[in-house]
């Protein structure tokens, strides 16, 4: 690990003044940036502890949305009642994620910002276009199974890999930022994560030394909510690939879906084209398939990642299938 | 601005200047003088010779760094020393001893819930910060309905919240036996 000075942070006006130093970096619960800085995949010169800041806080807000601070641990969230009533979604896809003890360091500002588990990525010795812009894509060509199907481009085809911001994306959750001139702004989650185009290692719309100070969800969305993740083993393990649905239905008619993809592109992938073959149609097997075919119609397979197109189209019709009978 | 800076890069190619921090572990306060690198783990093992906590992975995938901090498991290889100033940490060391184990350890033993036992440290902490968690209704991956208020312990749900704890050996079967039984005796 590259050597580095550390601070503690007070309040977010410090923290992001205190970032604004070339080379700083926040660190939250550590989980994935120790992990990177480990293998000098991350080489902050100094670090901004956020993690005691007060901004833990789950809170109702007048519209019947909720409130999440960056520092609530991703336990805390998936434990709250209140986002376990009205959120299932969101609680179910925090609890697919990673383990008891990660889960009650990682907090939310952290999870949305996780790096790739693309394992070139990882690989120091490999060329990867997201560590060393320019280096080419060790992926492309090489052991590609985790890889996107949606979305990726001839630069990288890496994904996402959380859970939790599926749910969010599924919920038109929007992230709240400070930054070091101490302005606040809001980005809805779908704009925040970007697709890799020829600049993998810009991630997110983030603007340096800003600050993720919360997650505000509207009001619960009409409908029966799901999540659903499949991977290599039962527990512990990333997706291959996972679903969030939100589907409400009326004698039989779908009334109205959402339906978010995760493990298969560089960002939660929301399929509105999905949610408009499911719109108005009747609640069957017939009307869950043509929308995973719509889902996946632009879906392109790197090699030994094609089972994923067909993997995500049949975890959807289950997932929709469950969602909808108990409604 | 903040409340404290430690570390100097000033000569970033050496090592940096140690932090001093004041780590309060299994009850007793302990100043130590840091790389600021060093993780928590690192921290137990290297300067305070508790090396009762294990190193298996040192990225978070294998559980066996599990110790307890204000009551709630973590991984100490991916956390820094010096974060942890203000917290009260409990490694396996503080949980009971030879003569007087914590009912998780008595269990472990009389279940054989390990073989060559380099997991088993990990395996205790975690288990009772496991427990603390059900107690408190923490759902899991492995609860059918995330709102219900209250979940019955089930093996399955003592696998899938025990899963951040991996087995070489595979001793589980026992290990859930030795959990289930501290359960039940909470219950009880
Ligand atoms: C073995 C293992 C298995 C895992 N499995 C899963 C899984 O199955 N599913 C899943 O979703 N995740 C999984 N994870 C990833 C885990 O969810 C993330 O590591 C965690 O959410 C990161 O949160 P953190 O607070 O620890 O972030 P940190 O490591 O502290 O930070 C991550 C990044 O975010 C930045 N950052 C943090 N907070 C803020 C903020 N408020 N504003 C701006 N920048 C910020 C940091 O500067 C850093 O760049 C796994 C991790 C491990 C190690
Ligand atoms: S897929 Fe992306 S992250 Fe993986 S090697 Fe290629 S450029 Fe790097
Ligand atoms: S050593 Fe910490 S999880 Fe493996
Ligand atoms: S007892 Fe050997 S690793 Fe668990």
């Amino acid at each position: 690990m590259r050597p580095f000075t550390y601070e503690r942070a007070i309040d977010p006006e410090a923290a992001v003044a205190a970032v604004s130093k070339a080379g700083a970096k926040f660190i939250s619960g550590g989980t994935n940036l120790l992990d990177l800085m480990k293998l000098e995949i991350e080489r902050p010169i100094h670090l901004v502890d956020i993690s005691r800041l007060p901004l833990k806080d789950i809170k109702e807000e007048p519209d019947g949305g909720m409130r999440i601070g960056a520092q609530a641990t991703n336990s805390d969230v998936a434990a709250d009642i209140r986002v376990r009533t009205r959120y299932p979604v969101l609680s179910q896809a925090l609890l697919a994620g990673a383990s008891g003890q990660l889960r009650n360091k990682a907090s939310v500002g952290g999870n949305l910002l996780q790096r790739t588990r693309c394992p070139y990525f990882y690989d120091t010795a490999a060329s990867c276009n997201k560590r060393d812009p320019s280096s080419g894509c060790a992926a492309i060509g090489g052991i590609n199974r985790g890889h996107a199907i949606l979305g990726a481009s001839d630069a990288c085809i890496a994904t996402h890999p959380s859970d939790m911001a599926v749910a969010m994306v599924v919920l038109d959750a929007e992230i709240e930022l400070l930054d070091a001139d101490r302005a606040t702004r809001r980005i809805a989650i779908g704009d925040f994560h970007r697709l890799p185009g020829t600049t993998p290692h810009i991630e997110t719309a983030l603007k340096t030394g800003e600050m993720i100070t919360g997650v505000v969800l509207p009001a619960p969305p009409e409908g029966r909510q799901f999540y659903r993740k499949v991977r290599d083993r039962a527990s512990y393990a990333f997706a291959l690939v996972s679903v969030a649905v939100v589907v409400a239905t009326e004698r039989g008619t779908i009334t109205s879906a959402r339906v978010a993809f995760g493990g298969v592109a560089h960002k939660p992938w929301r399929a509105k084209e999905a949610e408009a073959a499911l719109t108005g149609g009747t609640a069957t097997m017939a009307t869950y398939w043509a929308a995973a075919e719509a889902a996946m119609a632009g879906a392109t397979g790197r090699g030994h990642n094609d089972f994923k197109i067909e993997l995500a189209k049949r975890t959807l019709c289950r997932t929709l299938a469950h969602a909808a009978q108990e409604n | 601005m903040s409340l404290s800076t430690v570390g100097d890069t000033k000569n970033a190619e050496n090592a940096t200047e140690n932090a001093k921090v004041a780590l309060t572990v299994n009850g007793r306060v302990r100043q130590l003088e840091l790389d600021p690198r060093t993780s928590l783990l690192d921290a137990l093992r290297e300067h305070l010779h508790l090396t009762g906590t294990k190193k298996g992975c040192d990225h978070g995938q294998c559980g066996a760094c599990t110790v307890l901090i204000n009551g709630r498991r973590i991984n100490s290889c991916l956390t820094l020393a010096v974060m942890h100033a203000d917290d009260e940490i409990v490694t396996i060391e503080g949980l009971g001893s030879p003569d007087a184990l914590h009912p998780m350890q008595a269990a472990f033993v009389l279940r054989d819930g390990f073989q060559c036992g380099y997991c088993t440290p990990g395996q205790i902490c975690s288990a009772i910060g496991m427990l603390a968690e059900a107690k408190a209704g923490w759902p899991s991956h492995a609860t059918a309905d995330v709102a219900a208020q209250t979940t019955a312990l089930t093996d399955a749900e003592i696998r899938e919240r025990m899963s951040g704890n991996i087995c070489r050996c595979a001793a589980y079967p026992n290990i859930i036996a030795a959990i289930r039984d501290v359960a039940e005796g909470d219950r009880g």
